[in-house]
């Protein structure tokens, strides 16, 4: 905001030493343009690096098969951790979705109080929580009290990671919608919970699916709570008593691991997490965020 | 006269919703406090048994019998990395954004700001992955060699051998990790400015520079330290590309003495015993104490942020996804 004296000291400022001011303008876009360069290089350099090294293992058997020995000359596959992400990912779901869209419309449709924004504020700062502290939450939470790690405990870790995004993005997808459509169904006599769930959330799907997709996106990509919850586990899924496998975690174990092959199907592991991750993000961006503009950091979240 | 029938079931079916609607969205308030609950009954062992020195002490010895636990180095590591990412990631994020929304024509506007998003979908174990194999090695023989070459023996910062598992990767990985956050948060915050602002500027013979400097900050400041502090934030928690970086020193050790010294943060060290220790034990509890720690420290950072940055979207700019 630009007061009266700072407009006569500006004018004073401008009318001096044009040239030296252009040239600092000139540098400054530079130094600014080098900065985008500069964020660019590393995604170019993690994709092609995936690619480059991952590319080579993929095979039916590494995507299906279960990992060999340690150290052994057939290192085997990524089967069971792909199934082990594939079973989180949806069970996960069965929880968030539900809770997070009601949260959501209790936000948008009742929310306009000091509850609602102090719900919202929470749900914020839930959002942006490191997901190590929520692992050991699951781990205190499931894992003590049921006495073993398990894809139950695993699916409430994701389950609480993903519950705030898909909160959010439901609460601000309802609020676009017209409230001329909320108006037309009241003065049908359509009962309020009738109006949200047949006329709101109709209009709102697009919105509603692509918070389900980041939060996916999202979730699909966590390692830390991972650790200690499911554990980790060579087969494939034997019960919900079990430890299971999942796609990040198996990738920080194979990079721990000091064989070139562990290395090679890392790499591999992480071209398929990626691929999973980049399809959903992309596939939102190209069948619903076009028409929308804007945006903000629920977009697209990163996994811890 | 024929009566409307009035679809949609009765006023009782109304308030059901309403009341499980409101019940799922408290469970969002009721999951941290027993966020809160868990991590305080979980670790109480180590607050009962080290009181005060387990947050100033440096001791970590899981060894039974001789047990001992300090998470001072941790606290450390945790603010010096997540620091030094602020030092490289904040001038950076503030250029993209300033690029983004003051300079960029408009179809390198919307392909670059979906680059920057696509940098935060990259999960953190991919950045380890990339870090550990790639990254690591670039730095190691380009920037950490020759400094430790030229001022290794002179300026402590620089001493000791550089191996590339050390504070200073993790911490340059980290500035990738959050600039992606703290630059589109930014660049929305800027987006937000209302324009009359930089006209107002450009009418007194502004350059672009000083719009930005002049115009875009001041209006913005606020808004732009919020993005910054939830960056921060994202830097404190961050676990597995610090994990898989920083050489995880325990102990005295731990200490961060030069840049290229192995290290170890609140996160990694939780990732890295865990599987170590037994539950029920006092190095469980310790674990789980400095995952109490690391709570308070980002929840206070995130608070902080949050009432920033929403403040500033709010009211500028009505419904905002923020």
């Amino acid at each position: 905001m630009i007061t009266i004296e700072q407009r006569a000291e500006f004018r004073k400022h401008f009318r001096n030493n044009i040239s030296s001011r252009l040239i600092t303008d000139k540098i400054v876009k530079g130094i600014v343009f080098g900065c985008v360069l500069l964020a660019i290089i590393p995604l170019g350099s993690i994709l092609l690096e995936i690619v480059r090294n991952g590319a080579p293992v993929l095979s039916i058997e590494f995507l299906t098969a279960p990992p060999g020995a340690v150290g052994s000359d057939d290192p085997g596959g990524i089967g069971p951790a792909i199934q082990g992400t594939l079973m989180l990912i949806g069970m996960s779901s069965l929880i968030g979705v539900p809770v997070g869209v009601l949260g959501g419309i209790f936000l948008s449709e009742y929310g306009n109080n000091k509850y609602g924004q102090m719900i919202r504020f929470f749900n914020d700062v839930l959002a942006e929580f490191p997901t190590i502290v929520i692992g050991l939450f699951a781990f205190a939470v499931i894992v003590l009290t049921l006495g073993y790690f398990s894809i139950v405990a695993g699916m409430f870790a994701l389950s609480v990671i993903m519950l705030p995004i898909i909160t959010r993005t439901t609460e601000e997808s309802l609020k676009l919608v017209p409230v001329t459509y909320r108006e037309a169904g009241y003065a049908l006599g359509i009962k309020r919970s009738v109006v949200i769930f047949r006329i709101l959330l109709t209009s709102a799907k697009s919105g509603l699916i692509t918070g389900i997709m980041l939060s996916i996106a999202r979730i699909a990509g966590e390692t830390a709570p991972l650790i200690f919850t499911i554990l980790g586990n060579s087969d494939f899924f034997s019960g919900f008593d079990q430890p299971v496998d999942a796609l990040p975690l198996r990738i920080y174990r194979l990079a721990n691991l000091p064989y070139d092959t562990a290395t090679a199907q890392g790499w591999g592991g992480a071209l398929i997490l990626i691929l999973i991750i980049l399809t959903l993000n992309v596939g939102v961006r190209y069948l619903f965020l076009r028409k929308r503009g804007g945006g903000g950091r629920f977009r697209i979240a990163a996994g811890g | 006269m024929e009566t409307v029938k009035l679809r949609g079931g009765s006023p009782l079916y109304d308030k059901i919703f309403k009341i499980g609607a409101a019940i799922a969205a408290t469970y969002v308030l009721a999951i941290i406090v027993l966020i809160v609950v868990q991590l305080v009954t979980n670790s109480y062992q180590i607050w009962a048994q080290e009181g005060i020195s387990f947050l100033i002490g440096s001791d970590w010895n899981a060894v039974e019998g001789s047990e001992s636990y300090g998470a001072a180095p941790y606290i450390i590591g945790t603010f010096v990395t997540a620091g030094l990412a602020m030092l490289i990631g904040v001038p950076l994020s503030m250029g993209i954004a300033m690029f983004l929304s003051e300079l960029a024509p408009k179809f390198l506007r919307s392909i670059l700001s979906f680059i920057v998003e696509l940098l935060a979908a990259i999960p953190s174990i991919i950045y380890g992955l990339w870090g550990l194999f790639v990254f690591r090695t670039y730095l190691l023989n380009w920037v950490e060699t020759p400094l430790n070459n030229a001022f290794g023996g002179s300026f402590w910062l620089f001493s000791g051998t550089p191996f590339g598992l050390d504070i200073f990767t993790a911490s340059v990985v980290l500035a990738i990790m959050i600039i992606p956050t703290i630059a589109s948060i930014s660049r929305e915050i800027m987006i937000a400015v209302p324009n009359s602002q930089r006209e107002a500027a450009y009418m007194l013979g502004a350059t672009k520079w000083e719009v930005f400097k002049m115009a875009v900050v001041p209006y913005s400041k606020s808004g732009l330290v919020g993005a910054s502090i939830l960056g921060l934030g994202r830097a404190v928690g961050e676990t597995m590309a610090i994990t898989m970086l920083i050489g995880n020193a325990t102990g005295q050790s731990a200490f961060p003495s030069s840049l290229f010294s192995p290290g170890q943060t609140l996160s990694s060290i939780i990732a890295n015993e865990f599987p170590e220790a037994s539950s029920g034990s006092l190095h469980m509890a310790a674990l789980i104490g400095c995952g109490l720690i690391l709570f308070i420290i980002a929840i206070v950072i995130n608070i902080v942020a949050q009432l920033l940055v929403s403040r500033v979207l709010k009211t500028h700019q009505g419904a905002v996804l923020v």
